[in-house]
């Protein structure tokens, strides 16, 4: 019953509208209507007429009618040959009248007529479109509009986006619409002048975009020229054959590939040739034993060809005699030389900029591995430094500490709770190791460095060993907390990320706890006075194996800390530790053994030689590492004490 | 002093009566001249071992006797391998590519043989060109000179350098531990020139020798190996035993004393770390070519600190304990290592042997350098009923501090 009447009203409202259409068609339907011919047609040759006429109308319609016909809702009604927006609706097609908006009613898909753009068709009408969402009120819309021409832009979308910078209202879309005008106005626009003042503009921009539009300026061809190249070519620069950016043979190569020059006769051809008229022993009346040497084969091959058998093998003069008839020059793509002048320049100074801002990033980066090996031999500054006791098993108990972090996470799921429990536990762990080893070994082996060396490397080898057996050879995770995830990106070159600067952070963290722990408490007094006297010190009642235990457990305890914060960059293995041991002792030893100054010293000495050699040689880490031993090595000859020697009676052995 | 050397020295002439019959007794065994009682490949694990015993001996001459703890002196070994494994492999691989272009229908020319050779050896490195270091590799009078040249050239720049500038003690060990770090990381590189970490491989396969079989080859190795062992014994104790020893000795147990004495300290013990090296590249150059294979992995710091453990534990100071602590630790940590060993039951956790070996041996270690520094030969003391006062103190280090503080514990 419902139905009926619905079906009814729909009915009569459809025949009204109808009529009205018929009575008087909109705006945009006769504008449509003109151009009903070549629209039905689509073909990418002729529409854009069409096209135009649709988007220049002036009609706030205009947007929807575009869209639709990108989308393919575009429907023309084959009774009367209107056009339509179509949905999907019970029945059929449901037809909404572009100029009102309004449903005009349901149609059989059978009476109508899709209207199918293709691919072509439907870029020119996306140009289109972007004029609108450019322009469009929604600043998502124009956010959307202007990041897909950021990525995807040609010539033609240069005008629309110039025009919709005026009417901006959003600073930061301005900004971006700028910018953008400018990057395309160097790819695109017709005027060299124009260009160029572009170019200009940009020069002093890091961006990536920047360099992307200013790259295929410059770009070059390699081509051959008889004589000399003509003027109306932009050459970038003249080559000569045989020099180390034009190799003869290339620059032959290239001669016979253009067919201008019959092809070089390699010794592989010589020997395929030689190879096909081998009779009865001899080739051209040359023994094939005598083939071995390259001068018969020639000449073998030279008796064939004088025979007419194989093509005529070229000799040195013949091969110099065609390149110099030539000339080779690496042209641009770009014919206007004033603009690939311009986009040099530019260039040169954004790469200047660049260099200058990579040597920044480079600072930054020598300066966060400084302070990884910082915290790495701030322990051994401790043991090492201060006590005298050398300890192979230091980078073991870095190891025990990044396990313990590893362990601690596998229980407490939230990262942020479980690296604020696994320092503190980590440190608890090492420092009873420490303790432990002090107590068990190295007490024993005071004064004798040596033996406590291979004592501790037995240790070390043992730990190793055994955290394999325990965790098994695989590496494991340990992960950082989200909110240290990321990188602090200052521009498109310098960028820095959070967990390094955490490290920095760490590192200077120590740097405080170590004088202060040192220099203000009880415990680094006595240690002092022990280090510096253990009898007087005994004598003044300090109890020498105490004061060496507590200090050696400190010592370890901060290389459990330094292993919890390496282990959250570094894939925590057994042998996490072994590779920063030499490393950490490098630190010490360059830096001054006994001085916490020199030991930073050391770290960012190390820390910035590395990342330097490696900048200089950027494919090859491992030769890093080597130079930089060698440079160390090097380094103690000149000074055997290290950067801050210590003077006087501490200085003794 | 007009006694003769081996007067002096009864414990040469015992070694070499041992090392005269193991010799015999393996040759006989083996299967390739005798019974064929023991395998080919053990043959090959004894030679090996002998060949360690020689670096060993090396070892303890620069530790044991002048003092200097050496951790870089499997790097000279590993660089002897290399200096034989290059013509080794140059040698083979130039045989194969011979063979297979000599059924071409064209001879090859000289520069298409090296070109295939070098396309084989380089191919894994993604390279086909002869870096320059192999400009000798044809040769093997060239190469068996640089089996010696090389570490000795590297020692005596390393030596001099470090040596003149006054690094001793740990400072020294560690610096030698960069040194050897370096080198291997540097081999480790694909463009080293040394294909990278895959080192030189095939090295047992002897060029010209083909129709001989490995059962054989691995005697004549062993006795290689055995002689070597043999000469280089008798010149340590030569190079110990006369005044020169004596001074070398002085300068372990003061340094500053020797030097005010008008010694040149820094020439002795240029001297020995060079010689030391040569010695440690003449046992790679025997060992590789019986191992098969030498890579970077081999002269990485780690390998070096065990040649101190072999030392240590067989008893430093003295050229048999070396002797015995290589071939007792070595041997021992094959048969651990290899599976050989059966596992312990403990009811709640089995023992696997594999794995537990090396904790074994870091602790084992750790109580022979706290309780017996004199390592396993120190038993030959309470044998022969020898304890010199003298001996007593001096073994407990060069620091004159050493004694004193201990007493004062005690």
């Amino acid at each position: 019953m419902l139905k009926r009447i619905f079906l009814t009203v729909l009915a009569a409202v459809l025949l009204a509208s109808q009529a009205k259409a018929q009575d008087a068609l909109g705006p945009m339907q006769t504008i449509l209507q003109a151009n009903a011919e070549i629209i039905v047609k689509s073909s990418r040759k002729t529409i854009q007429p069409a096209i135009d006429a649709v988007a220049g109308s002036g009609l706030p319609q205009a947007q929807s009618v575009l869209e639709a016909w990108q989308a393919k809702d575009m429907w023309r009604r084959k009774a009367d040959g209107l056009f339509f927006r179509a949905e999907k609706a019970d029945g059929g097609y449901r037809l909404i009248d572009f100029d009102s908006g309004e449903v005009v009613g349901v149609a059989e898909k059978g009476d109508l007529k899709q209207i199918k753009p293709n691919s072509g068709i439907r870029a020119l009408i996306g140009t289109a479109l972007v004029t609108f969402q450019l322009n469009d009120p929604d600043r998502v819309k124009r956010e959307e509009a202007l990041t897909s021409l950021e990525r995807d832009a040609n010539a033609a979308l240069l005008e629309p986006l110039r025009a919709s910078i005026e009417a901006e209202p959003d600073p930061d879309l301005k900004a971006r619409k700028l910018r953008l005008e400018r990057l395309l106005t160097i790819s695109y626009d017709p005027d060299e002048a124009t260009r160029i003042a572009a170019i200009e503009d940009m020069a002093g921009d890091l961006g990536v975009d920047v360099r992307a539009a200013l790259n295929p300026l410059v770009a070059t061809k390699l081509r051959v020229f008889e004589g000399t190249p003509p003027a109306d070519v932009n050459v970038a620069r003249l080559l000569k054959p045989g020099s180390d950016a034009l190799p003869r043979e290339e620059a032959y190569a290239l001669l016979s590939d253009a067919g201008l020059a019959p092809p070089r006769v390699t010794p592989e051809a010589v020997r395929a040739a030689l190879a096909e008229h081998i009779e009865g022993g001899t080739v051209a009346g040359v023994a094939v034993t005598a083939l071995s040497d390259p001068a018969k084969r020639v000449e073998a091959y030279r008796a064939l060809a004088d025979r007419g058998l194989v093509p005529p093998y070229l000799a040195e003069d013949e091969i110099s005699a065609a390149l110099s008839a030539y000339s080779f020059a690496e042209v641009y793509a770009e014919p206007s030389p004033a603009v690939t002048d311009a986009a040099e320049a530019a260039l040169a100074r954004i790469n200047t900029k660049v260099g200058l801002n990579q040597a920044l990033d480079l600072g930054l980066d020598a300066l966060s591995l400084g302070s990884i090996y910082f915290l790495a031999a701030i322990g051994l500054a401790i043991t090492f430094g201060v006590m005298g006791v050398i300890n192979m098993a230091h980078g073991e108990f870095i190891m025990m500490g990044a396990y313990t972090g590893y362990v601690v996470q596998q229980l407490i799921p939230n990262h942020t709770a479980s690296i604020a429990v696994a320092i503190p536990l980590a440190f608890l762990v090492t420092f009873s190791a420490g303790v432990v080893l002090e107590r068990l070994v190295i007490r024993h082996l005071y004064n004798r460095p040596l033996e406590t060396l291979l004592a501790t490397f037995g240790i070390s080898i043992a730990l190793q060993q055994l955290f394999k057996n325990i965790f098994g050879t695989q590496a494991r995770p340990l992960t950082s907390p989200d909110w240290l995830g990321g990188a602090w990106v200052l521009n498109d070159v310098v960028s820095i990320s959070y967990i390094r600067i955490a490290i920095f952070v760490l590192a200077l963290l120590f740097l405080g706890l170590f004088l202060f722990i040192m220099k203000r408490t009880r415990l680094g007094l006595e240690t002092r006075a022990v280090t510096q006297n253990p009898g007087m010190a005994a004598a003044m009642g300090i109890n020498p194996g105490r004061v060496n235990m507590l200090t050696f457990g400190l010592g370890s305890g901060i290389a459990g800390i330094a292993g919890v914060a390496i282990g959250l960059f570094a894939k925590v293995t057994s042998e996490l530790g072994a590779d920063y041991i030499v490393q950490s002792f490098m630190t010490v030893v360059v830096g001054g053994v006994g001085n916490i100054w020199g030991t930073l010293l050391g770290a960012g000495l190390i820390g910035s030689l590395q990342k330097g050699i490696e900048w200089l040689n950027p494919s090859n880490t491992l030769a890093a590492q080597t130079y930089m031993i060698i440079f160390i090595i090097i380094f103690i000859q000149f000074r055997p004490r290290g950067i801050i020697a210590l003077k006087g009676r501490a200085a003794g052995d | 002093m007009n006694r003769s050397f081996l007067a002096r020295n009864p414990s040469v002439l015992i070694f070499l009566a041992v090392l005269g019959l193991f010799t015999l007794a393996v040759t006989f065994a083996s299967e390739g001249l005798g019974m064929g009682l023991i395998s080919t490949s053990f043959v090959k694990t004894l030679g090996k071992t002998l060949t360690l015993a020689l670096i060993a001996v090396a070892m303890d001459l620069v530790w044991g006797y002048a003092g200097i703890l050496s951790l870089g002196h499997f790097a000279f070994f590993g660089l002897g391998g290399y200096m034989i494994g290059m013509w080794l492999m140059y040698e083979r691989t130039r045989q194969i590519v011979v063979e297979s272009m000599a059924n071409a229908a064209i001879p090859p020319t000289d520069q298409e043989i090296v070109d295939a050779i070098g396309t084989q050896i380089f191919g894994v490195v993604g390279s086909s060109d002869f870096p320059a270091i192999w400009a000798f590799a044809d040769s093997l009078a060239i190469q068996l000179i640089l089996v010696v040249a090389v570490p000795g050239v590297l020692a005596l720049v390393f030596g001099w350098l470090a040596f003149r500038s006054r690094v001793t003690g740990v400072y020294l060990s560690i610096l030698t531990q960069a040194m050897t770090l370096a080198l291997s990381l540097y081999l480790f590189q694909n463009d080293s020139g040394l294909r990278g970490n895959n080192g030189l491989s095939g090295l047992q396969n002897i060029p010209h020798l083909d129709q001989v079989p490995q059962s054989v080859l691995s005697v004549w190795f062993f006795w290689a190996s055995a002689l070597a062992l043999a000469l280089g014994y008798v010149f340590a104790a030569w190079v110990v035993s006369g005044k020169f020893g004596s001074v070398i000795r002085g300068i372990r147990d003061n340094e500053a004393r020797v030097r005010f004495l008008g010694y040149s300290v820094e020439g002795y013990k240029l001297f020995l770390f060079t010689v030391t090296a040569m010695i440690a590249g003449i046992a790679g150059a025997l060992y590789y070519p019986q191992a098969g294979i030498v890579n970077p992995a081999e002269i990485a710091p780690i390998a070096s600190i065990y040649l101190a453990v072999w030392v240590a534990i067989g008893g430093r100071g003295r050229l048999y304990g070396a002797v015995i602590g290589a071939v007792f630790v070595s041997l021992v940590s094959t048969w651990f290592t290899g599976g050989q060993a059966p596992d312990v039951n403990l009811g709640f956790y089995t023992i696997s042997w594999v794995d537990w070996w090396t904790i074994l041996l870091g602790l084992s270690f750790v109580a022979v350098t706290l309780f017996a520094p004199k390592g396993i030969s120190g038993i030959f003391d309470i044998w022969t009923g020898r304890r010199s006062p003298q001996r007593h103190g001096a073994d407990l280090g060069p620091d004159p501090g050493s004694l004193r503080e201990k007493e004062a514990e005690e």
